[in-house]
């Protein structure tokens, strides 16, 4: 194996993908090759930095530099002075990663600090194309010590002792669930990684099956071993072609080497693994209409029981964990339960990886200690709202979530507290609020979300999602009432008691949680007809104010000719025939015009 | 793959290319890579570090590049530093001194005195 004197690593995770990481990433060999330093230096495209703010991101070894925001035309530069001369572009380096002109390590960097990696520990450390950079990590160690050390009921022991709960929004103890499947007796059990990440501005699952999809394929062997399956199925979906395509790589690499397949380490212990792809229906990360659509019906939830554990994948035995929870196995297994407890809160322990969204400087993902207070994780990791605006609300647990207000804000997160402030861990988006959002145009915009994403199998979830909406909708144009914010209140609390899966069940969350703590907002929509933030374009008048100089520009921009005056002289605006398009607003060369 | 001790040997293999990505290290090796250094033959220089350093497994030693010192006649120049000691700096290196300054200095913590710049003087 070659030994190379320095490693660019480039990520190839979707959101630097989609910002041209691939293009740098040949740039970099090509520029390479041309200097003929390709003995000496390796490009490796990784998965997942975290940072997604500051992509497409390069991090250069044994140095460490951080390169962000690259772009292609400072890649001669880098390779010239950098790695030719050895001389660090520090103009082009993070500049939170310079202090009093060194570098400090990634670790010490302010959005790295507070982080605490299990499930993300090998994103954008190794090349998740090649699978002896995750066995340099111990990687099928855990595997190899489950099936040569460990029986079955050891293996669920340790993972319930470890207290590790279902990171796709559930929160069910991992350990508990295998001890179900466990004892059931079948000639077929099924093992499901469940990877249909469906919460609008969630991609831990995804960052995770780019930057590491070895340790999902470990982890879901090590679950067969533990409840006697010996057939796995990775459900993603299609809209992740990276993530679909590293993971078949991976499947490929690890059969090759006889790491999954039959006789694994000559135990015989047997274990496949193949990949479903779904369509990228919101309930089919639905356990049950999960398992609908891998057998190829339609992907509609049903009642439970039976359980997957006792009757799941064609009526066989099946455990289905989320890409995150399993992530964390391996390293359960080989470093125990009591390492990992020792990070997290006594209920929910170990880690939790959130996707910070919404107005937030350091847009991206980060991995915390269960524990970790909603203000940590929104100023020093996320370094608060842009452009010194005022943290408004975060919204958790994506379109089955709910709003948590600045007063709750030294919260510390787990799955229970955010459960009792009315919102919920869900998989872990978190779409960060300031005070230009509007909370009932929040409300409606989740709540789009769920009539759209309905299976429409039983009517609370089907039609009372579509009433909600048509309220919000009413409000939102200034024609609501305050018998509507009533009706809102009890239809959501008969959607939440009656519908048949979680998706309906938790679906007027968003509803619920915002009207709780946000009613004002709602009554200045209703009873003043006004939007307080200004985003709802029905409740809002355009004025002219005294700064017009009468340069008549915008009386000829208004497709409707609505504004009157003359030259020089103050223009304005009649309300009965303005369509509030804007036109006015953008032709305005002095901003004379003003929304409000 | 046949046994876990198959694995075991895959994987000390493969971590050699991956110490490089720890930033962590307590030793380090700076070789000066500017254009002075590179046409006095820093570049094989710096390869024979790697090459040691790796042949002989010595994980806390971390190879790195840097730019001009200023001293241009005296390269190759290479720095090595290490916690509680001195910095030591070699002048005028080839491949041959490398290896006895790995094996001198890296390996059992005596520097090789006639090569610094300071016995130069």
């Amino acid at each position: 194996m070659a030994i190379y004197r320095s490693h660019v690593l480039v990520c190839g995770g979707t959101g630097c993908h989609s910002s041209k990481s691939d293009e740098i990433k040949r740039k970099f060999e090509e520029k390479i090759k041309e200097m003929n330093l390709d003995n000496e230096v390796q490009v490796i495209s990784t998965g997942c930095f975290g940072l997604c703010e500051e992509g497409p991101i390069v991090v250069i070894y044994p140095e460490g530099a951080f390169y962000s925001r690259m772009q292609i035309n400072r890649v001669d530069r880098i390779v010239e002075e950098h790695l030719y001369k050895g001389r660090i572009v520090k103009e082009f380096l993070y500049e939170e990663s310079i202090e009093a002109d060194q570098i400090i390590p990634l670790s010490d960097v302010d959005f790295y600090k507070k982080q605490k990696r299990v499930a993300l520990k090998y994103c954008g450390v190794i090349d998740p194309e090649n699978i002896n950079e995750y066995i340099a990590n111990d990687g099928y160690m855990a595997l190899g010590k489950v099936l040569t050390e460990m029986t079955p009921d050891q293996v669920i022991d340790v993972i319930k002792d470890s207290g590790l709960r279902g990171r796709g929004g559930g929160g069910f103890p991992t350990g508990l669930k295998w001890s179900f499947a466990a004892p059931n007796e079948a000639d077929q059990k099924y093992i499901i990684c469940n990877a249909d990440e469906g919460d609008p501005g969630a991609f831990m699952d995804r960052s995770v099956l780019e930057g590491d999809p070895h340790c999902i394929l470990e982890a879901m062997a090590i679950a067969g071993y533990a409840i006697g399956a010996t057939k796995g199925f990775v459900y993603v979906r299609a809209e992740y072609p990276i993530a679909v395509q590293r993971l078949q790589i991976a499947i490929n690499q690890a059969k090759t080497m006889g790491l999954i397949g039959k006789n694994i380490f000559e135990t015989g212990f047997d274990f496949e693994v193949e990949i479903r792809l779904g369509a990228g229906a919101f309930v089919c990360g639905e356990e049950t209409a999960l398992m609908a659509s891998i057998e190829g019906q339609r992907g509609m939830s049903r009642n439970k029981p039976p359980f997957p554990a006792v009757s799941g994948l064609f009526g066989k035995p099946t455990i289905i964990n989320n890409v995150e929870t399993l992530a964390n196995i391996p390293q359960i297994i080989l470093n125990g339960a009591d390492w990992f407890r020792s990070f997290g809160t006594e209920k929910s322990p170990g880690t939790k990886v959130f996707a910070l969204g919404g107005k937030i400087n350091n847009t991206g993902l980060v991995e915390i200690p269960m524990g970790t207070s909603l203000r940590e994780v929104i100023y020093d990791i996320g370094g608060g709202c842009p452009n010194g605006k005022a943290f408004k609300a975060v919204q958790t647990g994506g379109p089955s979530g709910g709003c948590i207000t600045a007063d709750y804000i030294d919260t510390p997160i787990d799955f229970d507290t955010l459960t009792e402030l009315g919102s919920m861990m869900g998989s872990g988006g978190m779409i960060v609020m300031d005070e230009d959002n509007c909370m009932v145009d929040i409300a409606r915009f989740f709540l789009e979300f769920t009539v759209e994403e309905s299976c429409g199998k039983c009517t609370p979830c089907r039609e009372g999602t579509k009433r909600m909406l048509e309220i919000l909708e009413r409000i939102a144009e200034g024609k609501g009432t305050l018998e509507d914010l009533d009706k809102l209140e009890k239809l959501g609390n008969n959607i939440k008691n009656t519908s048949l899966c979680g998706l309906g069940q938790t679906a007027p969350n968003p509803v619920s949680s915002t009207l709780k703590y946000f009613r004002d907002e709602y009554e200045a929509h209703v009873i003043d007809k006004r939007c307080p933030a200004g985003v709802c374009q029905s409740l809002l008048n355009y004025y002219i104010i005294d700064t017009c100089r009468g340069c008549t520009k915008c009386a000829r921009q208004c497709p409707v000719k609505c504004i009157d005056g003359k030259v020089k002289e103050l223009h304005v605006i009649d309300q009965d025939k303005c369509i509030k398009c804007g036109a006015c607003m953008e032709a305005c060369p002095f901003d004379a015009i003003i929304k409000k | 793959m046949k046994s876990l001790e198959e694995l075991k040997k895959i994987r000390e293999e493969a971590k050699k290319n991956l110490e490089l990505r720890e930033t962590g290290k307590n030793v380090r090796v700076v070789v000066g890579m500017a254009t002075c250094g590179i046409s006095a033959g820093a570049r094989p220089v710096l390869q024979a570090f790697i090459d040691e350093v790796s042949k002989r497994n010595l994980t806390n030693v971390q190879v790195v590049q840097t730019g001009c010192i200023g001293m241009c006649a005296n390269e190759p120049i290479v720095e090595v530093t290490a916690p509680d000691q001195e910095k030591v700096t070699y002048i005028h290196m080839d491949v041959d001194k490398v290896k006895r300054v790995v094996a001198q200095h890296l390996v059992q913590g005596m520097a090789v005195k006639e090569y610094t710049i300071g016995h130069a003087e």
